[in-house]
């Protein structure tokens, strides 16, 4: 299987370098990572790349948690996205995820873990075919891949898996309404002696609507996606959408499936990052 | 095969690196080991501060952000934080020295961050007092904490070996000579965090419960304790307040900082938990201007982010399964 997969990625790098010289004058790494090469090949095989600012990579200069650092992926810039990564280099399983957005907009935030300082990668590619590569370096204490899951120290973990929370904020002018996943998952590496790989492998989004379902945005996530994994996503319910289904399932079969409720009428569209939060004296209450 | 010549090479360009250091920075620094360089300032009648840095830990300041400190009793010296390194420990104990000729009488930690505690082998002949919350933290966690700081500050460290205090001490109040020290035991900006008002001078060693001029950390905070902590504060009579990071202050202006840092931070981030924001995006929120006079603000409001989010985040949303 792997070795098929090889020649036809290797298949794929001759014909472009035979037929348009790109790979040839592939960019080199702004980053400078010892990986870039092999990951490009591995990720990208074949496919022209270039290095784009136009996708924004948000993650912190210095992981506090290793096991948990929040990173976000932003191509809405580039406009029509077919299909997103994120890439933690140096990571023993570098690939985090792939995102078919779909309808949605070319956005995913998560939390990943970080085995040592990396390069934290986000990739958008255009309809052209074209991979958009940014990204950031995260420093890091390490450990975070290996790190056995907190949820094994709760005797009944096991009846709370695949628990979702979630919440739908109202769409914006543009059609875009913030969704946020929090599923229960130890989400094991298979690194932790005796323990093997246990995460959740697959997640799609639907509207259902009186006329039927759709498909909204489908993630396929990896072992670097941290424990009970969070995800921001920007999807476009239809507007007459009654519900969103969310249906995913984890390496051993485990199933996932939860009904999101619309958001209420007179709920307010979700904060944009560029907006700044209320004036800071507001008398929030504070620690409940 | 390859590995000697591997090793020969890292060799040479060690070698290399060295020999351009030394040309760089010439004599006046390259010589001679690292050092703390630790000079007490008399705050109080008998009692002595080290006073740090308000930055982060750095390899520049090899972990020197405290304001460690003793007393100097008829019954012995009490010394209260021990530093973040074997290399502090030994150079305080040192500098004491040359104040007093008295012996050490009893050593406080007052929680388990890296920088009160790890300088104790300097001081493991003598009882190394601190909450039983504080000492189950560094059995579980110490050696985590020490290995984090070898890989933050480096050489500084050299030699530093986890030391577990060997006192557990509860809210009391007890009597070295002719001060008496009120022991309080309170839990917020960790689970176990001691306080030392020495009632006879007024000198309230605060550890890390109140910051002054500088953002407060919050790796194992629980913020509506912490501000339960604050208010204990601003019922004391006291004459100078220490924290154990920031400026020495007469009054308890730090106290009113420290609260509205913490309660900005925490009503700033669950309101952006409501309104739909990420974590990742919550790392950027702007912070109002009135805490630029916070050292390492936007570092260790990031890091705060860091701490706060996942939880307040589990309890917001709500489950639809």
């Amino acid at each position: 299987m792997g070795h098929a997969l090889y020649q036809v990625g290797l298949a794929g790098a001759m014909i472009v370098v035979a037929g348009t010289a790109f790979a040839a004058s592939s960019p080199s790494d702004p980053l400078n990572s010892v990986m870039w090469e092999a990951l490009r090949d591995q990720y990208f095989a074949g496919a022209p790349v270039v290095f784009d600012d136009a996708v924004r990579v948000n993650a912190p200069a210095a992981a506090e948690d290793t096991r948990a650092v929040p990173v976000s992926v932003d191509a809405t810039a580039l406009g029509h996205v077919v299909e997103m990564v994120a890439i933690a280099d140096l990571n023993p399983f570098p690939l985090v995820l792939r995102y078919q957005p779909g309808t949605a907009a070319p956005y995913i935030a998560t939390r990943i873990k970080i085995q040592q300082a990396t390069a934290v990668r986000g990739a958008a590619r255009t309809a052209d075919g074209v991979w958009h590569v940014s990204g950031v370096m995260v420093d890091a204490a390490g450990g975070g891949c290996s790190a056995p899951p907190a949820s094994y120290a709760q005797k009944d973990w096991a009846d709370h898996v695949g628990e979702v929370q979630a919440r739908l904020w109202p769409a914006d002018t543009d059609g875009v309404a913030r969704l946020r996943l929090r599923i229960r998952h130890p989400n094991d590496t298979g690194l932790v002696d005796g323990i093997p790989a246990y995460f959740v492998e697959t997640l799609q989004v639907e509207a259902q609507s009186p006329g039927g379902s759709a498909e909204l945005a489908k993630i396929d996530s990896l072992e670097p996606v941290s424990e009970n994994p969070v995800y921001s996503l920007d999807v476009r319910p239809p507007p007459d959408a009654t519900a969103l289904v969310l249906r995913g399932r984890d390496n051993q079969g485990g199933e996932i499936r939860a009904t999101i409720p619309i958001p209420p009428p007179g709920a307010l569209p979700a904060m944009r990052p560029a907006m700044s939060v209320k004036p800071a004296d507001q008398p929030w209450s504070v620690g409940q | 095969m390859s590995m000697p010549l591997l090793r020969r090479l890292a060799l040479t360009t060690a070698f290399a690196v060295a020999l351009m250091a030394g040309a760089a920075t010439g004599s006046a620094r390259a010589a001679g080991p690292l050092t703390y360089d630790l000079k007490p300032t008399r705050i109080a009648p008998d009692t002595y501060v080290f006073e740090g840095s308000t930055k982060h830990f750095t390899r520049a300041n090899g972990g020197n952000i405290l304001n460690s400190g003793f007393i100097v009793t008829a019954d012995g010296v009490i010394v209260i934080q021990t530093g973040p390194s074997r290399r502090y420990g030994e150079e305080m104990r040192a500098a004491i020295r040359k104040v007093t000729e008295k012996p050490i009488r009893k050593v406080f930690i007052s929680n388990l961050h890296p920088d009160y505690w790890l300088g104790s082998q300097a001081f493991a002949d003598v009882p190394i007092a601190a909450l039983p919350g504080t000492i189950a933290g560094i059995q579980e966690e110490g050696s985590g904490i020490a290995d984090n700081m070898y890989r933050l500050v480096g050489d500084w460290m050299r030699g530093t070996e986890v030391t577990v205090p060997t006192e557990p001490v509860y809210g009391s109040t007890v009597k070295f000579g002719d001060h008496r020290l009120r022991l309080i035991p309170l839990s917020g900006h960790t689970a176990a965090d001691l306080m030392i008002l020495d009632e006879t001078t007024g000198v309230l060693f605060a550890g890390g419960v109140v910051f002054c001029d500088r953002t407060p950390t919050t790796p194992h905070a629980t913020i509506a304790d912490w501000l339960k902590e604050l208010d204990a504060v601003d019922g004391l009579d006291i004459r100078l307040l220490v924290p154990n990071h920031g400026h020495i202050r007469p009054d308890k202006a730090c106290v009113a900082q420290t609260r509205d840092w913490l309660t900005w931070l925490d009503g700033t981030l669950r309101h952006a938990v409501d309104s739909g924001l990420d974590m990742a995006e919550a790392l950027e929120l702007p912070i109002p201007e009135r805490f630029e006079v916070l050292d390492v603000l936007r570092e260790e409001y990031r890091r705060s982010v860091a701490h706060l989010w996942p939880k307040i985040e589990q309890a917001a949303l709500p489950r639809v399964n």
